[in-house]
């Protein structure tokens, strides 16, 4: 309780994990929407567009609640890691600076344009502006992404007289190939939230018998999109990712796959469960030589089990990350198969009335936002029990002067804060879900559309 | 360079104050000017295209910060942990409330998040005017640079520091007199009929108490620092921002009374500015004052970060600042003239 490290970790976990939900979902969707208003601009009809414009209103709330939860995210970094923002703020502020300013001016001035400007700008301009939402979203996702890619595997910096790290080399800091390698991973992920919740909707209204329509044209959208970056997902990026961390961080590597000995031929395991105290993984089912493969393209290569390193080195949680990477590896694989029995169907014509399929499609939008955030676990629970990867220890990145106490009470205050916002969420998406693409009665329709429609 | 850094971060924090502030101010004003559901929507359509963007540059802010002076940054964060995290909820609860309040025509729906709205927007001037105030009081800085305050201690700027004591109430006083004067103007601006000539009582009724203020705050900040109204005269820059201050003023309170609308709130940014401007200059190169013993306080030079990642920034920071300042150019031409009431439909 004591422990102000504990909490500050918890505090930034819970709110970055919370905050993630929402973008996820808006780049995602960003990209959907831009691709049913092409096809509705291309003469695929009106259901192209209440799709479009019933997706944008989920957008927008999605929006309004990453914005919020991403505010305190940026002070955070301040506030609870403060010796680690002294340390590394010549570089980190780079891309954080960065995002406010080429990613969020841009989000937030067309966003609105978005959600109350059809009438006025026509469907063309519209189209133009809802492109340029999905590179501002992404933007910032590649600006933040790298933030974290430096802490996972830092370059381009350079160490100055009083230890902080400085700029050494800008481009190479920003180009950093982790950092493209796990913005794409990480983009194809978010694409596959968007498609889930697209195709569950879909499926929803399908089911119902309800907007036959729209329900079709989401429904293809999302199972199409949702396969392909189901598989874009797993192959190349996962594997790439892969390949980064058994380069880089050949201990997070060894702890992700519960491998406690080195040695050529490395298995890969499916399941099992990690015994840290024995150095074992109980009952595991392994697939020989696959890891080795997988790690170096080489089916006899070594791999360096967690014997080959101090133990001061390894993960803090080898347990918790060796779950969460198999959780996402394994919800992976089953979207893959999900999604390319829904297109078997689609392709047949048969998917609109194979209803066991389409209950199942309705009730797995909320996997994508597991296997993300068992994703991002991988990812931060890997980099333990360094803040910034072989430079700065977590523990040493703490604010020295915030008190356990007053950690702890805030922790609690967000919990109780987003508790409430996420309640207020989801019944509204389920409202609007309810009321379908055309429920949408003038007198609820948000305010600055008065201005917006009537200009 | 850490100097084109200073101006920077005070550039931007007091765009931030200019354009926030306007929303922050009619949110602080509208249970009052705005007395049914129609004429509320006709205030909220006025700020809606604006007011995320406003917030970005409170982003931006911590951004320039972050990179430029990161010690003051993790000091400063950390050292006013828990009011920082007061003024984040307070943030998050405002947008919220700006982005709920539409979705359900329910009765106690919009009355609940028009009174969030209220509260949040009143607090936060509050809270980052009393911030101000404690940088230019100073805090208890130790020899490595950390600090951390309490809430309250003795009240007193001289015996046991806290954030709250009667110097920082007053410039908390002073920042939501100042803002709420200055959303006033904006929705005499924006807005027609009955809103309108509402604001423009609000303005009439803040502008006294705003001046008498401004030089309660002036002299008291003489006497918790001495010094500093030498420091004003030094500096050149200050000058300038004393002038904008009372032609600020001027501007404002004639063309309000003369039924200029837009050039009234004109006169209130410009007031802003120059306020703001002038602090900054006499700040200068003082980032964070130590309260006690001086040579511990933050300056451009002690707390800047290396000349190569300041030099770096400086290859993409103005770009991006053209562009920011290129989007608020369109969305104010886009949402140029009033919201009329009769616009804002049923
Ligand atoms: C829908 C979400 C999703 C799915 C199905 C997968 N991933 Fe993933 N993965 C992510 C979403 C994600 C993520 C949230 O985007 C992460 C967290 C950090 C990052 O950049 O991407 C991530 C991280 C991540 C890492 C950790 C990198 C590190 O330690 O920093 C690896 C090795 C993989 N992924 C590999 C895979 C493989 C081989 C998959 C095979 C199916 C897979 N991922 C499916
Ligand atoms: C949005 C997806 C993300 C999730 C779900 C996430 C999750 C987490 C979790 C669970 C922890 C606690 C780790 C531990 O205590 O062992 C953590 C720590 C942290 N993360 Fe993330 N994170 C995300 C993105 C990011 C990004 C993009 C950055 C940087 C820009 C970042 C920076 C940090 C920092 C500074 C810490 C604290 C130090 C530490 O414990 O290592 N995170 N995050
Ligand atoms: C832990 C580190 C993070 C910080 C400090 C952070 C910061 C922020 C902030 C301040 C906002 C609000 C912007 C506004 O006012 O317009 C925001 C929104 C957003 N963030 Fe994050 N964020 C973090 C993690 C992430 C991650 C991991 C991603 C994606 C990979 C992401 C993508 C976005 C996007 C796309 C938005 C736009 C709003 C939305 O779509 O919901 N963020 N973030």
């Amino acid at each position: 309780m004591d422990d102000p490290l504990f909490w500050h970790r918890l505090q930034f976990g819970f709110t970055a994990t919370f905050h993630y939900i929402f973008p996820q979902l808006t780049m995602g969707l960003a990209l959907l929407v831009v691709v049913m208003k092409l096809a509705a601009l291309r003469g695929g009809g009106a259901a192209w567009d209440d799709a479009a414009r019933f997706w944008t209103r989920i957008l927008g709330l999605g929006f309004a609640l990453g914005v919020v939860t991403g505010i305190p995210m940026e002070f955070q970094f301040g506030t609870n890691w403060a010796a680690f923002s002294r340390t590394t703020g010549g570089v980190i502020g780079q891309t954080l600076a960065m995002e406010g300013l080429f990613a969020f001016f841009l989000e937030s001035t067309l966003l609105g344009l978005l959600l109350f400007g059809e009438r006025r700008l026509g469907p063309r301009r519209h189209f133009v502006v809802a492109c340029g939402l999905l590179l501002g979203s992404w933007l910032s996702a590649y600006f933040i992404v790298t933030t974290n890619a430096f802490m996972q595997h830092p370059v381009g910096h350079a160490l100055a007289a009083d230890g902080s790290y400085q700029v050494g080399d800008l481009a190479a800091f920003l180009l950093n190939p982790w950092a493209l390698v796990q913005v794409l991973h990480n983009q194809c992920g978010a694409v596959v939230s968007g498609a889930f919740c697209v195709a569950s909707v879909g499926a929803f209204w399908t089911l119902r018998g309800e907007h036959a329509d729209v329900a079709r044209v989401s429904l293809r959208t999302g199972v199409i999109a949702g396969l392909v970056a189901s598989m874009l997902v797993a192959f190349p990026t996962g594997h790439w990712q892969g390949r980064m961390v058994a380069a880089h961080q050949p201990v997070a590597l060894a702890a992700m796959e519960g491998r406690f000995e080195s040695g050529p031929r490395a298995p890969l395991a499916v399941i099992g469960q990690p015994d840290v105290a024995n150095r074992t993984l109980d009952n595991p089912v392994r697939l020989p030589a696959l890891l080795s493969w997988i790690a170096y393209g080489d089916f006899s290569a070594d791999v360096a089990g967690l014997d080959a390193f101090a133990e001061d080195v390894w993960p803090t949680n080898v347990e918790l990350l060796y779950y969460a990477f198999h959780v996402m590896v394994g919800l992976g694989t089953l979207f893959i198969a999900l999604m390319g029995l829904a297109t078997l169907q689609l392709l047949r014509r048969r998917l609109a009335t194979t209803r066991p399929l389409l209950w199942v499609l309705a009730l797995a939008f909320p996997f994508p936002f597991i296997a993300n955030t068992a994703g991002w676990m991988t990812a931060e629970f890997g980099r333990q029990p360094w803040l910034v990867y072989g430079l700065l220890r977590t523990a040493d990145g703490a604010s020295p002067t915030v008190h356990a106490g007053a950690t702890v009470f805030t922790t609690l205050g967000f919990a109780g804060l987003y508790f409430v916002l996420g309640v207020l969420f989801l019944a509204l998406v389920g409202r609007e879900v309810a009321l379908g693409p055309h429920g949408h009665a003038a007198h609820s329709a948000p305010d600055a559309s008065a201005h917006a429609e009537d200009a | 360079m850490e100097t084109i850094w200073f101006g920077i971060s005070a550039f931007v924090l007091t765009m931030y104050v200019v354009l926030d502030g306007f929303d922050f101010g009619a949110g602080a004003l509208h249970l009052f000017v705005a007395r049914d559901d129609r004429a509320r929507r006709q205030v909220l359509s006025a700020i809606g295209p604006f007011w995320d963007g406003n917030e970005v540059w409170l982003l931006a802010g911590g951004g320039v910060l972050f990179l430029a002076f990161p010690a003051v940054l993790a000091s400063v964060l950390s050292g006013f942990y828990l009011a920082i995290m007061l003024v984040l909820w307070v943030l998050v609860l405002r947008g919220i409330a700006l982005e709920f309040r539409s979705h359900l025509a329910d009765r106690m729906w919009r009355a609940f998040w028009d009174g969030t709205f209220w509260i949040a927007s009143t607090l936060a001037p509050v809270l980052f005017g009393a911030a101000l105030g404690n940088l230019v009081r100073g805090v208890p800085l130790d020899a490595d640079g950390w600090f951390a305050l309490p809430l309250f201690a003795s009240w007193t700027t001289t015996g046991e520091l806290g954030i709250l004591d009667w110097y920082t109430v007053l410039t908390g006083v002073l920042a939501l007199v100042a803002i709420v004067h200055h959303g006033a103007l904006f929705l005499a601006w924006k807005t027609d009929g009955v809103v309108r000539a509402r604001s423009l009582v609000a303005a009439r009724v803040a502008f006294p108490v705003l001046v008498l203020l401004w030089i309660a705050v002036s002299a008291a900040t003489e006497v918790v620092v001495p010094g500093w109204f030498d420091a004003l005269l030094s500096r050149p820059v200050a000058w300038a921002g004393a002038v904008l201050l009372v032609a600020g003023l001027v501007v404002s309170a004639r063309a309000r009374a003369t039924g200029r609308d837009r050039a009234a709130f004109l006169g209130s940014c410009a007031f802003l500015l120059g306020a703001l401007g002038a602090t900054a200059a006499a700040l200068h190169p003082v980032l964070v004052r130590a309260a006690g013993d001086a040579s511990r306080s933050f300056t451009v030079e002690n707390a800047a970060a290396d000349p190569a990642s300041l030099a770096a920034g400086l290859r993409w920071w103005p770009a991006g600042c053209v562009l920011a300042l290129g989007y608020f150019a369109l969305l104010f031409r886009l949402h140029r003239g009033k919201i009329a009431l009769d616009d804002v439909d049923d």
